[in-house]
């Protein structure tokens, strides 16, 4: 399932619209990051196995996130370079090799479905992105952007260019640092050891809403109803069986469950790149830790920009190559 | 404890949003409160503020921690201050101009035709068919919170003698289904698996995103429902898909 997205759509949750968004923003704001748009830029979110793009015009690219294998006309293609396509370029993706979820960021953008200031798909309510729904064959998305001028591209090539993020996605280190929740002392003593100390498998029921997670059930001291509150990505829900559940990006604003924990905001690239079969272990962390994982992973961000922007700028507009 | 009298605990929802806990319940006096710390916060944000969520007891404060700590005392973290600041407010006294409630009535068709487990919920509690009708449509519902899906009301109480828990298996369900839930009703806006028991229908369209304001109904409307016939359904609904297209 390929879908548009941004940045997510925030302001709204009060009237049940949730803010839907990139899984992997970290990804989707490196991609952008690599082609010189803004990090929020609405990008194209690839599962695999993955929609086969064919450009009609001249674009420069980037690739990000999980590695699919990508190739353009056959010949392999890197992740994290920006590239420059041609004409009639076939970008297609062969095998997934790590990771869950691919990121294709166009310079100048994505002509898209901007409902509440995001392009972002909401396939619940059908609207944003590309007619409100997935991807399928055939259809015609536009660039923002005219035309690419791009002296250095000769006819019938396409160009990696000669610089790249240093990034690692994918990592094989599993461990995901959470927050307590409000309901986090519903957890039996036993069970709070099992959470932090035993691995939880990523089962096939996972998706753009949620994760559901295989382990061993972890007791509570009260099944009490709960009254539906707000619940937000990465909230680490506790089922009635004793099983967990992960909410991702396109889940509902409001949930009844007991909220155990929340994945920080720091490991969200780490938890959206996770698949069915993928084992991964909770730790607890403080407020202090996770605020200042995230400033350093934005202030990262920041520089990548500055600096494919004046690669970029250096690359296009000088004489030879 | 605040000087409202409504006790809270104040709980973090991962790094970046917090929620304030009036209780767990389904309470008219504080789900109001909460509505107007909602507004009332909306009308004056502090740095970093993302947006709210007012639900059934609680209100939920969405953040930015890293550009909220660039305004804050270093060596503070983001989620205490923004924990004292929600003290703060909820300490001002002063009130809010709160928009007035607005009251809808809603026409529902609950010919079991779309009132999928109408007989069931009737044979379950004792009553004909025309008695939870009567019921359910002599009450005057508040809208507590929206959720679940864009423009799903969570409204109550419902009449004890026609609560009923929600199904142990997720159905399929047709846009502008009336459902019940415990003692909670609510309104599917479109198509979706769910497990309220489906009293009814309404041909009125509950979201519609092509609209400035895409939700029917806000949290804090009043709501009645009418029963209407099946042909009255037809009408309404043509009309209601008339207006979308033009």
């Amino acid at each position: 399932m390929d879908t548009i997205q941004d940045g997510g759509r925030y302001g709204h949750q009060h009237l049940g619209i949730n803010p839907n968004g990139a899984m992997d923003r970290y990804a989707m704001q490196v991609a952008n990051a690599l082609v010189g748009n803004e990090l929020n830029e609405a990008v194209i979110e690839l599962h695999f196995p993955a929609s086969v793009f064919m450009f009609s015009q001249p674009a420069l690219i980037a690739l990000s996130g999980a590695d699919f294998s990508a190739s353009i006309n056959g010949e392999p293609v890197p992740n994290l370079h920006c590239i420059a396509v041609n004409k009639n370029d076939a970008l297609q993706f062969h095998r997934p090799l790590h990771g869950a979820r691919a990121y294709l960021a166009v310079r100048g953008g994505l002509e898209a479905i901007d409902w509440l200031q995001s392009k972002s798909t909401n396939l619940k309510a059908g609207v944003g992105g590309y007619k409100g729904r997935s991807l399928e064959k055939g259809d015609e998305i536009r660039i923002k952007r005219k035309e690419e001028t791009l002296p250095f591209l000769k006819e019938e090539e396409f160009k990696v260019l000669p610089w790249s993020a240093d990034i690692k996605f994918c990592e094989n280190t599993k461990e995901l640092l959470v927050l307590p929740g409000s309901e986090w002392d519903r957890l039996t003593g036993e069970a709070k050891d099992l959470f932090i100390s035993t691995p939880f498998i990523v089962t096939k029921q996972s998706d753009r809403m949620g994760y559901r997670l295989l382990n061993n059930p972890l007791q509570a001291v009260t099944n009490e109803e709960m009254i539906s509150s707000a619940v937000c990505f990465g909230t680490i829900q506790l089922l009635p069986d004793g099983k967990l559940i992960v909410l991702m990006a396109d889940h509902q604003t409001a949930g009844g469950y007991p909220k155990v924990a929340t994945v920080i905001t720091a490991h969200h690239s780490r938890l959206a790149q996770l698949k069915a079969g993928d084992g991964i272990w909770f730790r607890l962390a403080d407020h202090a830790t996770a605020e200042e994982m995230l400033g350093r992973q934005q202030q990262h961000l920041q520089q990548l920009q500055n600096a494919c922007i004046l690669k970029l700028q250096n690359y296009l507009y000088a004489p030879i190559h | 404890m605040n000087t409202t009298g409504f006790p809270y605990r104040i709980f973090p929802l991962g790094d970046s949003a917090i929620t304030i806990d009036f209780g767990n319940c389904i309470d008219e006096a504080i789900n109001e409160n909460v509505i107007q710390q909602f507004n009332k916060i909306r009308q004056d944000p502090f740095p970093g503020f993302i947006e709210a969520l007012p639900s059934y007891s609680a209100l939920t404060l969405f953040y930015d921690p890293v550009l909220l700590r660039k305004t804050i005392p270093a060596g503070t973290t983001a989620y205490e201050w923004v924990k004292s600041k929600a003290a703060e407010i909820l300490q001002d006294l002063t009130a809010t101009e709160s928009p007035a409630a607005r009251f809808f009535k809603i026409p529902v068709c609950y010919d079991t035709n779309w009132a999928k487990d109408l007989s069931a919920l009737a044979m379950a509690k004792n009553l004909d068919i025309e008695e939870v009708v009567h019921i359910h449509t002599t009450t005057i519902y508040k809208v507590f919170m929206l959720g679940f899906l864009p423009g799903f009301p969570y409204m109550g109480e419902v009449d004890k003698r026609i609560e009923m828990p929600r199904k142990t298996q997720p159905h399929s369900i047709l846009s502008g289904s009336v459902g019940i839930a415990g003692r909670q009703t609510g309104i599917y806006p479109m198509d979706s698996p769910g497990g309220w028991q489906i009293i009814g229908r309404t041909p009125l369209k509950l979201f519609d995103s092509s609209k400035e304001e895409s939700s029917l109904l806000k949290t804090g409307d009043r709501v009645e429902f009418y029963s209407i016939s099946k042909e009255d359904f037809d009408t309404i609904k043509e009309a209601e898909d008339k207006n979308r297209e033009s």
